[in-house]
């Protein structure tokens, strides 16, 4: 049932259409849709999303920034790491720890491991479904159990490189505010290591497998936002910044953006403050840090010719989360290579009163954090803006713009399509508050 | 091999309710054997993963999440007469998970904490675990589970067998592993000896102290544990942070929470809050 039910009725002047489908299954959520169509013009859409609410910037109000870390983590089981690290740059900034070069790198590689993970999960288990045409990557196996191996094979060396620095894939242990727990010795990597020369190799070749995979046709570039670093490509660190031209400090989100409740929905949206919407993820960074991305990532994406279309066609964005993939991979390789530990894995800090505020790259899009702390270190209050409900602006743009070059299609196809577009975000719906239910409502008048 | 081969596949689903799917993807996460247990089972509703939907019956049914909404609360009815056995996967399903420290607080306080309009958002008072609203027939714990765990209790229902899992703390499997004590030895707070292993007594091997994912083990001594605490000088919520983590609604970590205080930071029900934590 996961298509349409509804009958597809003429569209004569006057006639219902009603599309409507319980869930956008293949994301990490639950919600739902309402797009409006009058004379075959979108006259609204909306995602709304029901997922449970679970208050979590209530939740760390009283809490030290090491117990926040732990708490976050559990907004989302995609990625921990994500709210990990925007967490812990945001109370060292405040307290002004300054850690080992070699920390940094640590945390780099941490990310990269989250990015290996999440990547690898959404382009061959989630997303290559809608391109090859299956319900799941389990049904996808029957005709194509090279590529879901090789997709599970590359996810698992993520995990690999998550679970020797932190413990275990999901809800990792060890990143604590001025270092980490414990940090591995250089041959505790060298499993990994190894594994990683696979997992570069399969990712490049993946890069030019999602590449010959023809997308809708689907044209409608958005303002994109995401950071950027004088040296690296986006993941711990840089200043936010748009197409639009904002420049802005990793802690300054709320200089250039706003939140706003909407009815009908669990997950707070974030428009710009002249009310833009603007779109995050590797779509983005891919776009405004390609010159920071690994030699043989951007050969890869170089090689696809895809750059400008990637841009422009959010349906894409599966090339973009590959390159991504080669690039963390090869930065890990990189990083293990030159690493050696920090004298301490841990450096002291004192906690104070004031404002923590940093934003990160999940792999979905720019994460943001902001605690206000008491002298003791404790939170008093939270605000956190997690990448899909900044996203969901420019998901109910594209979803408005893309509408009607499927109103003439079947039902169940036109239906299809929209959900794929949905899907080629990889919205994280737990994080925004979790499924899509997907309902077109044709107004005859 | 020909006989299991020839048995009926079981009807599994995963469906979720309050939970950040760390659960669910640590089905995701048994790489090696993901394509084997699809061959295995018929995995008829897995919304995170697949567009083939199911109303049941299922054979299995793995719960991820605590029941935190009116909707949740009638689902999880619905569903426990469809399955013929359902299984709580982490915990939040198990325990109720962190999202249960609001019960400890006022429901208006926490909702307009976060959301400029509450009465946008439809939510109980409290996130609880599903065994105080049906039925459960095994839990796995943690936060998250051990894939090891989910896999033993997949492999023991297909052959038709009880899940042999560990009953014994974490303290066990620590000595096990061959760490050094943090609590002995560096004074670092450690709920290990009320825990319940699975994780692989990973906090100690990384330098900290156990944080309790999997809640509390049978017959939990956690006065003594709480003695110990409070002979080391810490007191009040310094205590009962500790426990107020993944699974302090559990009843043993919930009565010491309870004894020192409460969390940290929740307001009881019927007090008001200064207007800054409320979002404009």
């Amino acid at each position: 049932m996961s298509a349409a039910d509804g009958t597809l009725v003429a569209d004569a002047p006057g006639a219902e259409r009603e599309f409507n489908v319980p869930y956008v299954t293949r994301v990490e959520g639950e919600g739902s849709l309402v797009l409006r169509v009058r004379d075959r013009e979108v006259v609204e859409a909306r995602l709304k999303i029901f997922e449970a609410p679970r208050y979590f910037e209530r939740l760390v109000v009283g809490r030290t920034g090491d117990e926040v870390i732990d708490i976050v983590a559990r907004i989302c089981g995609i990625c921990p790491i994500a709210y990990q690290m925007t967490a812990v740059h945001a109370f060292e900034d405040l307290y002004g720890v300054d850690v080992d070069p070699a920390i940094r790198s640590l945390r780099r590689l941490l990310y990269c491991g989250e990015y290996i993970q999440s990547h690898a999960l959404h382009v061959f288990l989630l997303h290559a479904p809608d391109y090859l045409g299956y319900p799941s990557a389990l049904a996808m196996a029957a005709d194509h159990r090279a590529v879901v191996e090789q997709g599970l094979a590359i996810k698992k060396i993520g995990n690999q490189l998550i679970s020797a620095l932190g413990g275990r894939p999901v809800h990792p242990i060890s990143v604590r505010v001025g270092g980490f727990s414990h940090v591995p010795r250089r041959q505790d990597l060298d499993a990994v290591r190894r594994a990683l020369d696979d997992a570069a190799v399969w990712s490049k070749a993946t890069v030019s497998l999602v590449a010959s995979w023809d997308p809708p046709a689907f044209e409608h570039p958005l303002p994109l936002v995401a950071l950027r670093h004088p040296d690296e490509y986006p993941f711990n660190d840089g200043r936010i910044v748009s197409s639009d031209g904002i420049d802005i400090a990793p802690g300054a989100w709320g200089d250039a953006f706003e939140e706003i409740h909407l009815e009908g929905t669990n997950a707070l949206h974030a428009r710009t403050h002249d009310g833009e919407v603007y779109l995050l993820g590797p779509t983005a960074r891919v776009s405004l840090a390609a010159d920071r991305l690994h030699p043989l990532a951007a050969a890869a994406l170089e090689a696809t010719g895809l750059r400008d279309a990637i841009r422009t066609n959010i349906h894409r964005s599966i090339v973009a989360r590959a390159v991504e993939l080669l690039h963390a991979c090869a930065e890990a390789r990189d990083i293990i290579d030159e690493y050696r530990p920090p004298r301490e894995p841990r450096v002291p800090f004192t906690p104070r009163a004031g404002i923590a505020a940093w934003s990160t790259e999940a792999p979905r899009g720019l994460l943001h954090h902001r605690y206000e702390t008491d002298a003791r270190g404790h939170v008093v209050h939270a605000q956190i803006v997690p990448p899909t409900s900044q996203n969901q602006g420019a998901i109910e743009a594209d979803l408005a713009a893309f509408a009607p070059s499927v109103l003439d299609l079947p039902q169940a196809e036109a239906v299809h399509r929209l959900e794929m577009l949905i899907r080629a975000y990889d919205p994280c719906i737990s994080c925004a508050t979790h499924f899509l239910d997907l309902r077109i409502v044709e107004d005859g008048a | 091999m020909a006989t299991v081969a020839a048995r009926p596949r079981l009807r599994v689903g995963v469906v979720k309710m309050a939970s950040c799917d760390g659960c669910q993807l640590t089905l995701l996460d048994l790489e090696d054997e993901l394509l084997a247990l699809g061959e295995r089972f018929d995995i008829i509703e897995f919304p995170e993963a697949s567009s083939l939907r199911s109303h049941g019956p299922f054979d299995v049914l793995l719960v991820e999440g605590s029941i935190s909404t009116p909707d949740q609360a009638a689902e999880i009815v619905e569903l426990r007469a469809k399955a013929r056995l359902l299984v709580t996967i982490g915990a939040c399903a198990s325990y109720g998970g962190i999202q249960a420290l609001r019960n400890w607080s006022d429901h208006d306080v926490f909702r307009a904490a976060v959301y400029a309009h509450p009465e946008f958002v439809d939510s109980l008072a409290t996130a609880t675990p599903v065994s105080e609203h049906v039925k459960v027939d095994a839990e796995l714990h943690g936060c998250p589970i051990s894939p090891e765990q989910l896999r033993e209790v997949l492999v023991s229902v297909a052959v038709g067998r009880r899940p042999q899992i560990r009953e014994e703390s974490v303290c066990i499997e620590c000595k096990r592993r061959g760490s050094v004590c943090v609590m002995v030895a560096q004074g670092i707070p450690c709920l290990g000896p009320v825990t319940q292993s699975g994780c692989g007594a990973l906090c100690p091997a990384f330098g900290r102290g156990c944080y309790g994912c999997f809640g509390p083990r049978e017959q939990a001594n956690t006065r003594s544990l709480s003695d110990t605490f409070v002979a080391g000088g810490r007191e009040g919520e310094d205590i009962s942070r500790l426990f107020a983590g993944f699974t302090g609604w559990a009843p043993p970590f919930r009565e010491v929470i309870r004894e020192f205080g409460g969390p940290p930071g929740m307001t009881p029900a019927g007090s008001t809050e200064g207007e800054r934590d409320v979002r404009g």
